[in-house]
């Protein structure tokens, strides 16, 4: 699936316009706790999350992130949008629930990530 | 001052040649870690990541250093009055101590528990705080030691090799 699949099936909106929505993405970690996130993520994974401060950008320094959808409608302020920029590292917003996310892309194929 | 040592099955002979005799590092980065300063915490080891990706180091080893010198940054601003992190780089292992300004560790052993966590509310709402910081330092690490105490200061240490 590519980020641009996933934006359409999200309803998602992509929050700086440079971002390379061809990118692939491979499977999905859906948490809203840094160090589950770390734990978990061993492969290039997109993260579906509603934390929104800026060590969730820091975060794709550590590991690697294909891209990052922050639910429930949450919106990075314009800072941390910039420092997600700078890395090229695709961010979009929905407003649907991290539950509803999961069962969306689970269903649409994409896998979860390996633990 | 209490104790906490880990040394990954396999590496302790390894890891007692460098302690016995450590020889001169290649490289060296030092970063302040201030207290609750979740703007700066993490450059340090984003900065060590980078310099080992320019030195060639395997991508998934260096995925472990950089979570577990993430983790120990994280610890120094969320739990410490501030500390400092040193990094030494030699042909091949990392090793990078962080040293902070108090107020140490209770319990050693229970902080090693995953899930147990004294995290405050302002370090929980910013998605910290899971109690999963020292484990994910020791699960990466193929060595790591602690040293605190109640009221003083705390060292945090670990080594990875690089193959």
């Amino acid at each position: 699936m590519t980020l641009r699949e996933l934006v359409a099936l999200l309803e998602g909106e992509v929050l700086f316009p440079e971002a390379d929505l061809d990118r692939e993405v491979p499977c999905a970690f859906a948490s809203d706790m840094i160090s589950d996130i770390l734990m978990c993520t061993k492969e290039p994974t997109l993260l579906l999350t509603g934390l929104t401060n800026n060590q969730v950008i820091r975060l794709s320094d550590m590991i690697d992130l294909t891209g990052i959808v922050f639910v429930r409608g949450k919106r990075p302020l314009q800072d941390v949008i910039e420092m997600a920029a700078e890395r090229g590292l695709p961010i979009i917003t929905t407003k649907f629930t991290l539950y509803r996310c999961s069962g969306i892309l689970f269903n649409a194929g994409l896998r979860s990530c390996k633990i | 001052m209490a104790e906490y040592w880990y040394i990954a099955e396999g590496f302790e002979n390894r890891v007692q040649e460098y302690l016995a005799d450590n020889g001169d590092s290649e490289v060296d980065m030092m970063f302040t870690v201030p207290e609750k300063d979740f703007n700066t915490a993490g450059k340090g080891s984003s900065e060590v990541k980078n310099l080992l990706k320019r030195l060639g180091v395997d991508s998934e080893v260096l995925r472990r250093i950089a979570v577990a010198s993430y983790e120990a940054e994280i610890n120094v601003a969320a739990h410490s009055h501030g500390g400092v992190m040193h990094s030494a780089v030699y042909d091949d292992h990392i090793h990078i101590r962080f040293e902070d300004e108090g107020p140490g560790i209770a319990d050693i052993e229970q902080a090693m528990i995953p899930g147990f966590s004294t995290a405050d509310e302002l370090v929980r709402e910013l998605g910290f705080g899971a109690g999963l910081g020292l484990p994910n330092i020791k699960k990466n690490s193929d060595a790591m030691h602690i040293v605190s105490e109640k009221g003083s200061s705390t060292l945090v240490e670990f080594i990875i090799f690089f193959s």
